[in-house]
Parts: structure tokens; C-alpha cells; sequence
């Protein structure tokens, strides 16, 4: 205890993410190849900003409804329809947020009781574990992988399942592993959650990005939807990070209830990228099958230079990041993306920036072009050679 | 379309290699399939993208419309071969609407297009009459932005 500290204790305690300390030392850096950079390359789409442009012309620069502006509320309940093949009700169980990022807070604030665990998967986004305990939760985290290709599997969360249990909370695709859940997976989680009545906070905001097969969604198993929390948002498959606009999707009750926490928080989510995000679903689908091919082919190309290089790297079917195996080479993941930055001005992610157990594994983002990624690779294959000399001597 | 092409669409200067790579073939069947594609015409060049500004030698770009008279048999195509034949004429599409032939015709200067259009194409047989407009400023070409600059302003590291 800090006697002299003016920041609430909860607040104090809570660790900077590791990311944070790792972007500091990559900014005080000039010419840095980056892959360490969690949001598209690409340019949002024209059309999305021409109609974001266009609403300011027409002068849409106000609140919006707590909930968010109808029109988008009805493309959102379309599309999760159409993409997910669940039916939600566009004024009672859809919630329009500032990001996913919010949402995930808002979710767990509705739902968790002081006290109650909360079961997620790591390595996962660096926020889960503190909005949970920011939320009053007990984080309970499960392990994943890489012998299960980073897959959350039904064995792992029986293990971990307590009577205190309440939340489950998962992210496939998955950053920072690129790990996706096959069509059984999902099945049987859901089964797992149906059995010790928890509710489900399913953060699918890499839905569209899947390389091998078509994304399954909790919310497509039937007698799911009553249990689910469904985030979803722009920020990546239509590469629009800055607009800020995620959405949860959930029974009337808990819509509801979350709806309080966001009006007095937030208000409502920015006018201007609300408009964006209704033109991007009604007419951004063109433009997302673009980015994914182009994804798939630099995914394709990190795991073929992983290869060529002798490093183990499961292949990642989702999101935009690969996460190879280091951890062989003597060298920890920390000091591997410090020194290929400094020997190499490469940024990747040291693992365990998403988790303890993600040590000795680097996350390496594609979302950046080719040239870049060729540039990395070749600058990797060296490092890594060098590293192997070095040990042998 | 096959994704050799898709790829070599975006960027010609792909390597075999990394062509291999980012479609999980081996170099050697990539390879053969462009050397084939080659072979059949389904590729038919690579080029440059260069801005107008770099282009040091003086030169002028007319889109010119043209109306001809179709033949009976052939219908377009015969006239429009012949026409599609001079160096000048550097693209050429058959148009639905008020005119047939579209044409991008460079020259050196004004003068040279004004006189290939008055001498060499509105004299063939078959043309029946011309418009002609100057290019006065490219901001796009075959999907590229021309005009202004890329900014990429993201954050070096994100989580
Ligand atoms: C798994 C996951 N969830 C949520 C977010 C937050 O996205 P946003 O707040 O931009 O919607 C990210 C961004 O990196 C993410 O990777």
C-alpha cells in the first residue's frame, strides 16, 4: 500500500500493458519495419469515407440515441443475420459502442458480480484480464496450446470450471495466436456452457478474417443466443480503427442493462463513424474479400519463410498475426524482440505480452504490405541464424 | 481469375518465389504457369506506372471519339484493326452510345495529334466523324491514385 498515493488502490495495482512498454521503445526509434501493429494497413474503404463525409456535409453532427442510430442498428441486426445466423431485435438487443473495446468493459460491468469467475483463454487481448478485475471479477485463465494449434478445447475449461463460475469470455479468431474454432469446438463449448449455465462473451471481432474455412459463430448454435454476449465492430475486417465503433449484440435484459452503464459513460458512440459503419455493412462487402485475399497471401508467405528459416510456427487461420515458436533458440521472447529490434530495427511482439503462458512465442502482425513483410522476413531469417551461431560458439 | 494473375495484376514485379510463397506452390509450377499464361496471350505485357511528372520527354494525351460505319460483315472489328494499328493510338475500346470507338492517342506535342487525327484518321474510309479532347491532368490510373501522397499515420505498435 502506497499511504501517499492519490490513485485508488484497484487502479494502482493494475499493470501497464506490456505492449505499452514495448511501443515506447519502438517510438524512440526512426526507420522500424513494424509488425507490431494490431490494425489494417489498409486505407478504410472510399465509399466509407465518402459517406462519412457526406453525413458531415449534411450536418449529422449531434448525439445520436443512446443505443445508437437506428439505421445502423437495423444494418447491424441484417448483417449479423445474414453473416452469423442469428436474428436479433434491432431496438432491444443491440447496443452500438465506442469499439468493441468498450463493449467488452460495459459487458463485463453488466454481468459480474463481485466475486464471480470469469474463464478466458490466454495469450489473449492484453484488456480481458483487467476489465475483469476492474468488473469485480476473479480472472481464471485457461492455458492454450500450440500442440492444439492455440484451440480452446472443452477438456481445458472443465478443468477450470468452479460453482463460482459465471463468464465465459473467448476471442476466436484469435489475437495474438490467429487460432480459429472448427465447427465442433464450437459445439462443444457451447455445450460446456449450456451444462454449468454460464453466460457466454464472445469477442468475434475477427470474424471475417479466416483463411482455411468460413468463421462459426457461438451465436449459430441453437440455445445460445439466450446465454451470449455477442461484440462484433469496423475496426478490422473493414479497416476502420479510428472511427471507433463496435457493437454488442444480447437478450433484451442484458441490452438493456448495458445500455445504462454506456449512457452515462459514453452517451452515444461518434455520429460521424456511426454513419461510416452502416454504409461499410450494407456496402463493404466487395472491399472485405479484397483485404482478406491480400491477407491470406502474406499470411501464406510468413508461414513459408518460418519454414525456410527452421522456425515452428502452428499455422494461424485467423485475424492477421502469426505467432512462431522462438523459445528453442535460448533466448526468451523479450530479448528476441528487443534484440531484432536493435540489430535489426524489426518491431514484433514478445509473446508474453498476452500472457505468461506466451512466452517464448513472438506476435508478428501481416498487417502491413508485402515489401515490408519480405524486408522482415529476410532481416528474421538472418537473426535467427546468427542467434543459432552464436549458441553453438 | 487464377491468383498467379490476381497477384501479378497488383504488383508484375512479384517474384516467382514470393509468388510460390504467397500461394503455398512450389516456384517451379508457378514458374511453368506463367511461362504458359505467356505462351497463350492470357498475360500479354508488364509496365510501368509512372507519374506524369517523371515522363521527361514532352508528350500529349487525346481521348478521341469516333464514329464509323459498321460493315455488314465484320461489323466493327476490321475498321477498328486498322485504327487499333497506329503506334499513337494507345488504348482503343468499342463504346456503347452516342460514338463507337474511343481512343487515347499520344503525341509529342498538340500539333502531332491534331495532324494524325486530320490526316490519318478522320481520312480512313469508314470514319465518319471525330471528337477530340486534351488530357490535361491524370489523378488516376488503372486503380492507382496519381494525385497527393500516402500518409500512414498508425501507431508503430498497437495491441
Ligand atoms: C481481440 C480484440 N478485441 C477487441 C479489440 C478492440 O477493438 P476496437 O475497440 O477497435 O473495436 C481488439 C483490437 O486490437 C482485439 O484484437
Amino acid at each position: 500500500m502506497n499511504p501517499k498515493s492519490r490513485v485508488a488502490e484497484h487502479v494502482r495495482v493494475l499493470p501497464f500493458s506490456g505492449i505499452r512498454k514495448f511501443f515506447d521503445i519502438v517510438a524512440s526509434r526512426k526507420d522500424v519495419i513494424s509488425l507490431g501493429v494490431g490494425e489494417p494497413d489498409f486505407d478504410t474503404p472510399w465509399t466509407v469515407r465518402e459517406a462519412a463525409v457526406f453525413s458531415l456535409e449534411r450536418g449529422a453532427t449531434h448525439y445520436t440515441s443512446n443505443r445508437g442510430d437506428p439505421e445502423l442498428r437495423k444494418s447491424i441486426c441484417r448483417y449479423v443475420a445474414r453473416q452469423f445466423g442469428a436474428e436479433y431485435d434491432w431496438d432491444k438487443e443491440t447496443l452500438v459502442t465506442v469499439g468493441v473495446s468498450e463493449a467488452i468493459d460495459v459487458a463485463l460491468r453488466t454481468i459480474v458480480n463481485p466475486g464471480d469467475e470469469v474463464l478466458y483463454h490466454e495469450p489473449c487481448f492484453v484488456s480481458y484480464r483487467p476489465s475483469i478485475i476492474l468488473a469485480g471479477g476473479v480472472p481464471v485463465c485457461v492455458e492454450t496450446r500450440r500442440e492444439d494449434q492455440f484451440r480452446l478445447t472443452r477438456a481445458m475449461l472443465e478443468k477450470a470450471v468452479t460453482k463460482k463460475t459465471r463468464v465465459l469470455m473467448l476471442n476466436f479468431p484469435c489475437n495474438p495466436t490467429g487460432a480459429v474454432l472448427g465447427q465442433k469446438d464450437v459445439e462443444d463449448i457451447a455445450d460446456f456452457c449450456i451444462r454449468h449455465d454460464l453466460l457466454l462473451l464472445t469477442d468475434e471481432i475477427y470474424a471475417e478474417l479466416t483463411y482455411d474455412s468460413k468463421h462459426v459463430s457461438f451465436v449459430s448454435v441453437p440455445g445460445m443466443k439466450e446465454r451470449t454476449i455477442f461484440l462484433h465492430g469496423m475496426s478490422k475486417a473493414w479497416a476502420m480503427t479510428g472511427f471507433r465503433i463496435g457493437y454488442a449484440c444480447a437478450p433484451a435484459e442484458i441490452s438493456e442493462n448495458m445500455m445504462k452503464l454506456h449512457q452515462y459513460a459514453i452517451m452515444s458512440a461518434p455520429t460521424t463513424g456511426q454513419k461510416a459503419a452502416a454504409e461499410a455493412l450494407e456496402r463493404g462487402d466487395a472491399a472485405v474479400t479484397e483485404m482478406v485475399a491480400e491477407y491470406n497471401r502474406r499470411r501464406n508467405y510468413l508461414i513459408a519463410a518460418f519454414a525456410d528459416m527452421g522456425v515452428s510456427c502452428h499455422t494461424p487461420a485467423g485475424a492477421f498475426y502469426a505467432f512462431p515458436y522462438v523459445g528453442d533458440l535460448g533466448i526468451s521472447s523479450e530479448d528476441f524482440a528487443m534484440r531484432f529490434l536493435e540489430e535489426k530495427s524489426v518491431a514484433v511482439v514478445p509473446g508474453d505480452a498476452f500472457g505468461q503462458c506466451g512466452a517464448g512465442f513472438l506476435r508478428c502482425a501481416y498487417a502491413t504490405g508485402m515489401d515490408n513483410i519480405r524486408e522482415a522476413m529476410a532481416r528474421m531469417g538472418d537473426f535467427v541464424a546468427e542467434i543459432r551461431a552464436g549458441k553453438k560458439k | 481469375m487464377d491468383e498467379v494473375l490476381n497477384i501479378l495484376k497488383k504488383n508484375a514485379r512479384t517474384s516467382v518465389e514470393d509468388i510460390a510463397k504467397m500461394t503455398r506452390a512450389k516456384p517451379e509450377e508457378i514458374a511453368a504457369r506463367i511461362a504458359e499464361y505467356e505462351r497463350t496471350g492470357a498475360i500479354r505485357g508488364y509496365r510501368t506506372l509512372i507519374h506524369e511528372n517523371h515522363l521527361t520527354e514532352e508528350s500529349v494525351t487525346a481521348v478521341i471519339e469516333v464514329k464509323v460505319q459498321p460493315e455488314r460483315e465484320g461489323g466493327f472489328d476490321r475498321i477498328a484493326r486498322r485504327i487499333s494499328g497506329f503506334p499513337e493510338v494507345t488504348n482503343m475500346y468499342l463504346m456503347s452510345g452516342k460514338f463507337d470507338l474511343l481512343l487515347f492517342v499520344e503525341g509529342k506535342n498538340l500539333r502531332e495529334v491534331a495532324s494524325f487525327v486530320s490526316e490519318r484518321l478522320a481520312t480512313l474510309d469508314g470514319v465518319l466523324s471525330t471528337g477530340t479532347h486534351f488530357m490535361l491532368k491524370t489523378y488516376k490510373e488503372d486503380g492507382v491514385l496519381m494525385d497527393g501522397e500516402k500518409i500512414d499515420d498508425r501507431l508503430q505498435v498497437s495491441p
